[in-house]
Parts: C-alpha cells; structure tokens; sequence
C-alpha cells in the first residue's frame, strides 16, 4: 500500500516537473501536426469522405486511432489534459508561494555578501540604526519593499525586494491558459450551428434545426435552445475585378427576430449579422436558374435550382428533377455566367453574369425519389442512370428566355437566374471566456518577459567607535543585463554625503 | 507604381547582395580571424627566413621587402589587412541601409499600386517581414556593432527569401479578396509580419550561438569551424532570447488578432484550419523554448535548439502549408 502512495506520489512529482511540462509541450505541438496533414471531419466532412474512397485500406486504420478528428480524438486530448493538470500542480504550490512572498518581509541578508555577484562598502559617520533606516528610506522611495532586522551583535540588515510583477505575471499567464481551456469547453457544450442556403426572393428560413441543411449542437444543447428569428436573402450582388477577382460580397437581408417587425441588414463577409444568442455569417454565394417546366398536360411550375461554384469563374453545375407520376424528368446542368468565345470549353470566362448560357442534358425515366434513400439535390444519382432506369433523352444550351422541348413533349423554359447564398448561423457562449483569457495571457506574458526579480542587501556593523561599516550585496534572480547599472545606483544613494566609500576610509586609517 | 515597385526589388536584392559581399570580406579578412591569422603567419616565417638568411635583425614589417624575390607579398598590404576589412564592414552596413531603403520603397510603391496595405498576399507579406527583419538587424548593429559579423548571415538570408518572393511568389499588385478585405488585415497581418521578422532575425544568433558552442566545446569540422570569428557564446544566447522574448508576445498576439478576425469573417475564432494549426504548433514550440529557457536543468543548447525547431515550424507554415494545404488562408498565396 505504501509502495503504491509512493509511486504515486513519484508519478505526480514527475508529472508536474518543468521537464515534463516542456515534454508535454512538445508533444501538443507534434500532435497537432497530423491535423493539417489528413483531411478533419470538423474542417470538411466532404474531403474525408474523398480521402477514404481514395484510400480506403489506410483510412479504416487511420480513423480508428482517430486520425480524422485529431482535436478531438483520446491521444490529443490526453496530451493537453496531462499538460493541464501538470500546469495545475505546477501553479498551486507557486500561487501559494508567490502570496507568501507578497506578505511576507524579504528574506534577511546572506552571511557573506561578498560572495554575491554585485557587492559595495562603505562607511557611515552614524551608528548602525541611524543608517540602516537611511538606507531603508532611500530604497522605499525607489518602490523596494524593505525589511530591518536588529541582531543581538549590533549589526542591522535592510533586505529589499522589487520586480514581484514578474511571478504575478507569469501566474496570470498559466491562469488565463486554464481560463482559455475552460472557455473552449464552454464552447463546445453549450455552443451550436446551423448551415443554410438561401435563394433571394425565396421566403428564407427560420431557427430551427429541421431548416437547417446542415447543424451540429453543443453536448448539452437541445433543439429548443435555439432563439427563435427568420431571415430572407431581398437581394445578393458580387463585384469584380477585370481578371475575375471578387471585391466585394453584398447580402441584403430581412430577419425578425422573436415575432417583432422585419428589419433589413447588410450581411457582408467581414460584417455577421449578430442576433441575440446567434449570429449570421455569409459564407458562399451562387447562381440558381430559374426553369419553367411544362409537363406534357400542360402543369406548369416554375422555381429557382442552386447550382453549385466549381470554380472562380462561377462555372456552376447542379441538377433540376421533376418527379412525375408517369414519366420523370431530371435536368443535369452547367451554367456558365459568361460564355466563352469557345462554347465547348464548357467553362465561364467571368464569374459575373455577362453573357449566360445553361447546358443543360435531360434523362427521362425513374429519378428513384420514391426510394426514400436520401439524394443529393445537385446531381443525378449515377446509380438509376448505370442501371438504365433514366435515359438520356437530349442536350441542349439555353440562354435567358430560350424554351427547349423534350421529346415526351415537356417544355424547359430557361427563365434566368436568381442568387443564393449560404449562410451559417453559429452561438458561440465561450467566446467571451475564451477573449478574456487570450487578454489576460498577453498581459501577463508581457510582464512576465519584462520583468525583473532582484534583491539588495545591506549589512551595517558597527566599527566600535560609534560609526557603521556598511556592505551591501546584490543578486538578480532573472536576465537582467543592466542590474549592475541599477545596483550602482543603489550603492550611490545608500551612500550619501556624510558617508565615505570604504576605500578612502582605508586611507584614512593608514 | 506597381512597375516600379518591381524594378525596386532587384534593387534591394542586389543592395543586399552587395552588403553580403561586404560582410563576408569582413568575416574572411577580420582581424581575429582564423584567416587573419593565418595570412599574418607566412610573414613571421619570413621574418624568420630573412633573420637567418641576412644574418640581421630585420623588423616584422620590413619582412615582405626582405624576401620580395621568394614569396611576392606587396608590403603595402600589411597594414590593410587591418584597416580594409573594418573598412567592408562599415561599408556593408551602410548598403544594408540602403538596401533597406529600396526595400521600403518596393513596399510603398506596391501598396500605393494596390490601393491597400501591402501585405495582402504571400509575396507581399514575405516582403514585409523581411523588411521587419532588416529593420531589426540595423537597430541590433548599430546599438551593439560587436554584432557585425552576424551581418552575413542575416544579408544570405535576405537573399535568398526576397529572391525566392520575386521569382516564385510574385502575383500582380491588386486590390483585395472581400474576406482579406478588413480592418484587422491591418493589425493581424502586421503583426504576424513584425512577429516574423523578428523571429527570423531571432533565428540567426540562435543557429550561431549553437555553433559557436560547438566550437567551444572542441569541435573544428564544418559548421563549428565557423565559431573562431563569431561573437561570444554568451553573448550570441542572450541576443537570441531577448529577441524572442520581445517576438513572442507579438506573435501571441497576432494569433489573437487572427482568431478575432476569423470570428467576424468565417464564424468562428479557431478552426484547426491549417494555417491556424501550424501557428499553434509555432506558438507551443517557441513557448517550449521560453520555457527550457528558463528551466534550470535544461541546458542553453538545449534550449536554443527549441528555437531552432519553432523557426522551422514558422518556415513550414509560411511555405509548405501555403502552397500544399488547401485551407480558408488559401488566398494568401
């Protein structure tokens, strides 16, 4: 049992060693790397998901020992835990000390201060007492905090202290790295997010998780945390360079918020719209065409399909389907907002609307929506197309306004476009923990690497005739290159008029 | 503005060029230098020759006279082999500054070309942190000129990064992308820049100080070998840590900066993108090396050799991750 509380006791010496502090940093760091190396769930569950089909052997074992969620997977967290915790018993008893110190009077004088890497003498016309509190008074007034011991031999000592800041900002810093983790942690259970397309024009969305296309909650947040506001896309215009180059993105917005009148907001990349508990961020923009469909009894609907960026240029590809009772007709499409001079390029020559054209490949048969397997809504699942199940029936390009007839006699009108953009919707409550501690950390980094810890000591015995010999000694427990200025001048005002340097007392003496 | 901002910048790299010369002929010819030493060595064994061939007392100076049949060494170089060197040095400092100078200039005629800070792209940024950099290296050498002989290294690696910006990294002066397009490009990418320039400048006295007490410690192969004309290893260590105690808070606070940013740009303050992953890793290995800094045990070398590893963490993340990783800070290249 004993030998258990003892290398218990071993482990959490060692644990909270500096050494082992600076191996556990080191470790943090190197296990950070493979984050930036293999794609991360939390960045992009898309790149994941490229990465396993592409490797599928070596991505079984890499997600097993967590490899795509490196930040939160069991060997990173147990890294910055360890650190923690080694930080935590690292600080305690240095809190307690540095307190201590703060109390408590500086330490009396070493036995021999001439062993000290700074040291001076010199006499003094008075006894002891008299000049051990001028020395006392002249370093008070340089902001020293001092202490005067009385011996039993008639010697006085004054001991003084500065540069305290330093621990007290060295604490700060550790503290504010605890604060920083607990803000995180904040963050990650009560925090949520939601990410929306909108299309301008369209009625836009509200606050619920079912309208969202995509969300992640908080460990201990529900549905029901969500604040209730809506929000609608008016209008969404881009600028550019001539090289194609955005300048600027400009969403204008409508949202109310918990049943009160609409408002209207500029939402721009660098300028969220902040709610209460929830703020909007735009993220991504795009062209939706709007297509006319008449089906062959003559229904007629129409309505905007997003299509998604595949490049800078806005070349854009997405899909329209219609499911039909008899026959379905999906629509596969590239937009290009700019034709090129050589349409087969099939790529835009500008990301701004200049000269549009839709290409737009039609399959009839069965889209497989009734399938109830869940579908991408920007392209036709291979699978039905593989199995013959739809059948490509036509190509065709259309500019704003041109109508394209299908063979089952369908009409596409190709009506024009509409923007969309996407939008995420983040509550992030440890946010302000987290600037808190990163404000603190700074500060207390700063006073930390610039301040300097040091002590003086002066020693003053009395030379039998009722004058004082004085010593004074100097030590710097940080680098501090211009300590000896800062002791010389010590040693002058401890000095004064009435006292002589010891040197040319020894000439008097001879 | 932009065409001349790009003519500036050969100007620089050739000023630099011209320092580098400079330095090295200091560092080559100096005077406690092995190579000093030993170009004054053959003229005390003339002097020898020449005492026992003359059979009389000839002074050292006169040796190059005595024996001018034998070994041809002109006398008039005797006495610059003492002042030249000093001489290249000066000079090289002073094409420094004005290295530095088109330097700026190659900054403000681009950001007057863009319209905008010029730090708004890789090229511009890797610009301006070496101009950081060579700000920070004047101020070193004319507050403490013992420092000098640093110069060539500093200078190389001015080369070598403002041609690499020049040749490789260059993209046309521009206005910006709208998620650069904000206040905080100004104080977080500033600061990252201040932070860098430091830190490389950091990097150079650290890397010296390792080889110097290499050479202290016995060692005369490559590397150390080079130790005989450095500056103390004290000396060399201190630099290194007052440097990186003044680039640290900075960088810790130019990743501030950024998360503030990327909360008001992208949604959230961090994101593990890898931009944001590598500036952790920086900021815990120079954190590592404040830290064995300060830990008693932990020896100086050991230490620096922390500072050595953050560096090449900060050169990943500036050059690997912005051309291999595909992230949000993607537009910076």
């Amino acid at each position: 049992m004993t030998g258990v509380v003892a290398s218990a006791r071993a482990f959490w010496r060692w644990l909270t060693s500096m050494r082992t502090a600076l191996l556990l940093l080191l470790l943090l760091a190197v296990a950070a790397v493979p984050g930036s190396i293999f794609p991360q769930r939390n960045v992009s569950v898309e790149s994941v998901g490229a990465y396993q089909t592409q490797r599928p052997e070596l991505s079984r074992w890499l997600d097993r020992f967590g490899f795509f969620d490196v930040y939160a997977s069991v060997w990173f967290s147990a890294v910055y835990l360890l650190l923690f915790v080694s930080l935590v018993g690292c600080l305690v008893p240095r809190l307690r000390l540095h307190l201590r110190n703060l109390v408590m009077r500086p330490p009396d004088a070493p036995a021999r201060l001439e062993r000290l890497p700074h040291y001076a003498a010199s006499t003094d016309d008075r006894p002891p007492a008299a000049a051990a509190e001028a020395i006392r008074v002249s370093l008070r007034r340089g902001r020293w905090r001092t202490a005067v011991r009385q011996h039993e031999d008639g010697t006085v000592t004054v001991a003084a202290e500065k540069g305290y800041l330093k621990e007290t900002g060295n604490l700060v810093f550790h503290f504010a790295l605890l604060a920083l983790l607990v803000g995180v942690a904040l963050g990650s259970w009560y925090g949520w997010h939601g990410n929306r397309l909108v299309v301008a024009g369209e009625d836009g969305f509200c606050n619920t998780v079912m309208q969202y296309d995509e969300y992640g909650l908080g460990a201990r947040t529900g549905p029901g945390d969500l604040p209730p506001f809506c929000l609608r896309l008016v209008d969404f215009s881009a600028e550019f360079l001539d090289n194609g180059q955005p300048v600027q993105y400009t969403a204008d917005v409508v949202y109310t918020e918990g049943g009160a009148e609409e408002r209207p907001y500029r939402l721009r990349v660098n300028e969220p719209l902040r709610l209460d508990g929830a703020n909007v961020y735009l993220l991504g923009h795009g062209y939706a065409p709007v297509l006319r469909f008449t089906d062959p009894s003559g229904t007629t609907r129409e309505e905007p399909w997003p299509f998604l960026p595949d490049d800078a240029m806005l070349t854009s590809s997405g899909v329209a389907k219609y499911d039909l009772a008899e026959l379905d007709t999906g629509l596969a499409g590239v937009y290009l907002p700019t034709l090129p001079d050589d349409p087969s390029v099939q790529r835009s020559a500008f990301p701004a609307e200049r000269d549009p054209a839709l290409m737009l490949v039609a399959y009839q048969g069965d889209l497989g929506l009734g399938t109830g397997l869940p579908q991408s809504v920007y392209e036709l699942d291979q699978g039905q197309i593989d199995r013959g199940e739809l059948v490509e029936v036509g190509r065709s390009m259309l500019r704003p306004g041109d109508s394209w007839r299908l063979p089952d006699g369908s009409t596409v009108e190709f009506v024009g476009t509409r923007p969309w953009i996407t939008v995420s919707v983040r509550h992030e409550p440890g946010e302000r923990i987290v600037l808190f501690g990163a404000v603190a950390l700074l500060a207390g980094l700063m006073v930390s690497l610039s301040g300097r810890r040091r002590r003086v000591w002066a020693r003053v015995v009395p030379d039998g005739d009722g004058r004082s010999l004085i010593s004074l000694g100097g030590l710097t427990r940080s680098e501090y290159p211009g300590f000896a200025a800062e002791f010389e001048r010590v040693t002058q005002i401890t000095r004064g008029e009435q006292r002589t340097p010891l040197a040319t007392a020894n000439e008097r003496g001879t | 503005m932009a065409e001349l901002s790009n003519q500036l910048l050969p100007v620089a790299v050739l000023a630099y060029l011209v320092a580098m010369l400079g330095y090295l002929a200091e560092y080559a010819f100096g005077g406690r230098g092995m190579v000093a030493r030993a170009a004054a060595r053959p003229a005390r064994e003339l002097v020898g020759a020449g005492v026992g061939g003359s059979g009389s007392a000839a002074p050292a100076g006169d040796a190059g006279v005595l024996t001018a049949g034998v070994l041809t060494r002109d006398p008039s170089t005797a006495p610059e082999v003492k002042k030249g060197p000093l001489h290249a040095g000066a000079v090289a400092v002073w094409f420094t500054v004005f290295a530095a100078i088109a330097h700026l200039a190659t900054l403000v005629t681009r950001g007057l070309a863009a319209g905008r800070v010029p730090w708004g792209n890789m090229y511009e940024f890797v610009l301006a942190l070496s101009f950081v950099g060579v700000v920070t290296w004047l101020v070193l050498v004319f507050a403490r000129p013992a420092l000098r002989p640093l110069g060539l290294f500093v200078t190389l690696a001015l080369v070598l990064i403002l041609g690499f910006a020049g040749m490789v990294l260059y993209t046309e002066a521009a206005p910006l992308v709208p998620a650069l397009n904000s206040y905080w490009l100004k104080i977080h990418v500033s600061a990252a820049a201040i932070a860098s320039g430091l830190l490389l400048i950091g990097f150079v006295p650290a890397v010296l100080f390792l080889i110097r007490s290499a050479y202290d410690r016995g060692k005369r192969s490559f590397p150390a070998s080079i130790g005989a004309r450095l500056p103390e290893a004290e000396a060399l260590e201190r630099l290194t840590f007052r440097l990186h105690a003044f680039a640290f808070p900075i960088w810790t606070f130019a990743i501030m900066a950024g998360a503030i940013w990327a909360e008001a740009a992208w949604g959230r303050y961090w994101g593990w993108d890898p931009k944001e992953t590598w500036s952790f890793v920086s900021w815990v290995a120079y954190a590592a090396y404040l830290h064995a800094r300060v830990t008693p045990s932990v020896k100086r070398t050991v230490a620096t050799w922390f500072a050595v590893a953050a560096w090449i963490t900060m050169v990943v993340n500036l050059y690997v991750i912005n051309f291999v990783a595909v992230g949000l800070h993607s537009y910076a290249t």
